[in-house]
């Protein structure tokens, strides 16, 4: 990038400055603190040309659309069109839920972010003892067909894209959404969207398995060989380092351990047969904006740039689509405060802006009101309407990959990426990524970090403005709090008893025996499961006929 | 009290999100205390047991989807029937207007996001010692 007389000049220069200069003013005012990255690097005080002397633009940077694709995957990013503006959104039953869903439409929600109660994410039915206190809490509760009716009722799915946040029952609500789709008239091959189907993350960090590591690996291939024929337009996988990070990892390990566990579900596709040319396309990621703007950027820009080199040279693939990380990003909900939060909203667009400046595709900001409880619909309109104004009105979408050429913004880029490579070996060298998950290796890196941030805070070396500085004296406006009515879980559990007076249940049963069968034979149980779900099986009956059949992963707990 | 504070720490209900009772575990361990983490996805009656069995001097709970009225009164009721006198503390997203009812239950202190690891330390040992 420069010279080598340039760079002798400039190191000359630097190093005046800093004994002419730098020690003076450090003399007279002692600097604040030790400036480090989240993942202990030490924060120069000032960037140069010098830092940057191992870059090579065609290598490391290359043009938006072309590999690696550090400065974005499409070749005009947002000036052809903005990121999918998208909410997670989802609570207590598919009514509600569905007129949350038409308000966000009609206010400019792009695509749409179903949230599952945490009985449907796990695969009971809302009746079962496990699901009592829970039924409608985080999220929808889908108990069959039935309910994923309602949640779409008048929602056209050839042109609203669909997320779901679904992982360890990701194949049963996918059927769901196919037969939906289905009964509005349209083809699966229409239907846009991704499931997150991520359950190695749940084994890290968010803990909504069911299967242990090897049948759900099992069932994800399946997931991949039906879709890659059936559902052209869909993101198969959202592989997550979002709940990495909200674990506690520092932005090194999300990227290193999300690219892992996207490592392992490329090997296993490879080995049931499938070509990552082909399936390469139907990946997507979904990582965290964090609090550190300027790391966050490099972040984003390292980790599409190390997954292109790994789909290249790891796997060989060929097609430039199937290289190119497309990524769905979430505002961190972890560094919202309860105290003083309507400071969340500024959190949020920080948070917001730093994704968009690293090139996400899809964006979901977190409400203000997160930290107490679920958002309310004025809370989820601010949400959104921080995505509109970063879109619309600050500017930064006008030119693709603004900070590129930044010294510190390249340095950190380069720095990240190398440092999660360190990771990627070391996982490589203990087996993959199963294996270090089985052993606790993952997890507890993550809980270092997390315990050292917090430790941090402690100390006052890291400050929350509102928690340990700048407190407020006196009582807070209280904050209006989203809460779900016992009548849900109530009503919930007639709905279902009445669906299982009322459908075929000579069908039910048969479906039920098929997709058994399918599942011992080591079949692809997709079909299966979209035809049981299609007589209305319920959830928890799919899911607890497979719980027999590949067991229950329980984890091994560290601290 | 001659032996170290033994606490035990359960999730219960089927929230998987334990960053705050694990770190919350450790920094009651770096404190001096004797941890039992359960792990997630307990039932009440499993996290009493445990309790029971490692003779425990206080239960932390860690419980952030929603469930904790249904889950915090579940558990005192089974301590309560078995005639067990641990005290309960309960920490995750919990709304200002529950902390009351939940304190009227039985629950000895609520800690939401951004309470320091300090203050959870020194309150677990005043609840304990002044038993």
């Amino acid at each position: 990038m420069f010279r080598d007389e340039e760079l002798k000049k400039i190191k000359d220069e630097r190093e005046l400055w800093h004994e002419k200069v730098v020690k003076k003013a450090i003399e007279r005012f002692p600097e604040r603190k030790e400036f480090k990255t989240t993942y202990g690097d030490e924060i120069k005080r000032v960037y140069t040309p010098e830092d940057i002397e191992d870059l090579n633009y065609s290598e490391d940077l290359g043009f938006p659309g072309q590999y690696p694709f550090t400065r974005g995957v499409q070749p005009t990013m947002y000036r052809g069109r903005f990121w999918t503006m998208r909410q997670y959104a989802g609570f207590a039953s598919a009514e509600e839920s569905n007129e949350r869903y038409k308000y966000l439409l009609s206010q400019g929600t792009m695509g749409l972010s179903v949230a599952f109660d945490l009985p449907t994410q796990i695969g009971y039915d809302s009746d079962d003892e496990m699901s009592e206190g829970e039924v409608g809490k985080v999220g929808v509760a889908i108990d069959s067909l039935a309910d994923m009716e309602i949640l779409f009722n008048e929602i056209p799915l050839d042109k609203v894209s669909v997320s779901m946040t679904i992982n360890s029952t990701a194949s049963v609500l996918l059927s769901m959404l196919i037969a939906v789709a289905e009964k509005q008239g349209v083809s699966p091959d229409k239907i846009r969207g991704t499931i997150q189907n991520d359950i190695l993350k749940e084994y890290i960090a968010r803990g909504t398995y069911v299967f242990p590591p090897k049948p759900s690996m099992k069932i994800i291939d399946d997931i991949f060989e039906y879709g890659s024929k059936n559902l052209p337009k869909f993101n198969l996988i959202s592989i997550s380092g979002y709940h990495i990070r909200e674990a506690g990892a520092n932005a090194v390990q999300e990227v290193a351990f999300t690219l892992a566990d996207g490592i392992a579900y490329v090997e296993s596709a490879i080995k049931a047969g499938l070509d990552p040319n082909v399936f390469g396309k139907n990946l997507s990621f979904f990582f965290n904006a964090h609090n550190n703007f300027i790391e966050e950027i490099a972040k984003f820009r390292a980790a599409r740039k190390l997954w292109a080199k790994i789909m290249k040279e790891r796997f060989g693939v060929t097609d430039k689509k199937a290289m190119a990380l497309k990524f769905h990003t979430q505002t961190a909900g972890s560094t919202l405060t309860a105290q003083q939060p309507q400071n969340n909203i500024v959190r949020v667009a920080l948070q917001a802006l730093s994704a968009v400046m690293g090139g996400t595709q899809s964006l979901h900001t977190n409400s203000f009101d997160e930290a107490l409880g679920l958002p309310t619909q004025k809370s989820a309109t601010i949400a959104l309407k921080t995505q509109q104004i970063i879109a619309y009105e600050s500017g930064v979408t006008e030119t693709i990959d603004p900070f590129a050429g930044s010294y510190v913004v390249e340095r950190l880029t380069k720095d990240i990426e190398k440092k999660a490579m360190e990771y990627i070996n070391k996982i490589d060298e203990m087996g993959g990524m199963v294996k270090a998950i089985e052993e606790g290796y993952v997890q507890k890196e993550i809980l270092n970090s997390a315990y050292d941030a917090q430790l941090k805070i402690e100390k006052n070396e890291s400050i929350i403005v509102g928690v340990n500085k700048f407190q407020l004296e006196g009582e807070e406006e209280p904050s209006e709090v989203l809460k779900i009515k016992k009548e849900v879980e109530e009503r919930q559990v007639a709905k279902l008893k009445k669906l299982r007076e009322t459908r075929d249940n000579e069908a039910v049963n048969k479906a039920l025996e098929e997709l058994k069968k399918a599942a011992l034979n080591n079949e692809n149980v997709m079909p299966y499961i979209l035809n049981a779900v299609k007589v209305y099986a319920t959830l928890g009956e799919i899911t607890n006929l497979l719980r027999d059949i590949y067991g229950e992963y329980n984890e091994s707990v560290l601290i | 009290m001659s032996r170290r504070i033994r606490v035990v720490i359960g999730k219960p209900g089927l929230d998987g999100h334990d960053r705050g009772a694990k770190v919350v575990s450790r920094a009651l361990r770096d404190a001096g205390m004797e941890v039992i983490y359960t792990g997630i996805r307990q039932t009440p009656s499993e996290i009493v047991n445990t309790a029971i069995q490692e003779d425990a001097d206080i239960i932390g709970l860690s419980i952030l989807s929603g469930a904790h009225m249904k889950l915090c009164e579940k558990l005192l009721k089974l301590l309560k029937e078995k005639d067990i006198n641990i005290p309960v503390f309960l920490g995750g997203i919990i709304p200002e207007d529950d902390i009351p009812v939940l304190k009227e239950i039985g629950i000895k202190e609520v800690f939401t996001p951004g309470t320091s690891l300090e203050l959870i330390n020194n309150k677990v040992k005043e609840i304990v010692l002044g038993e």
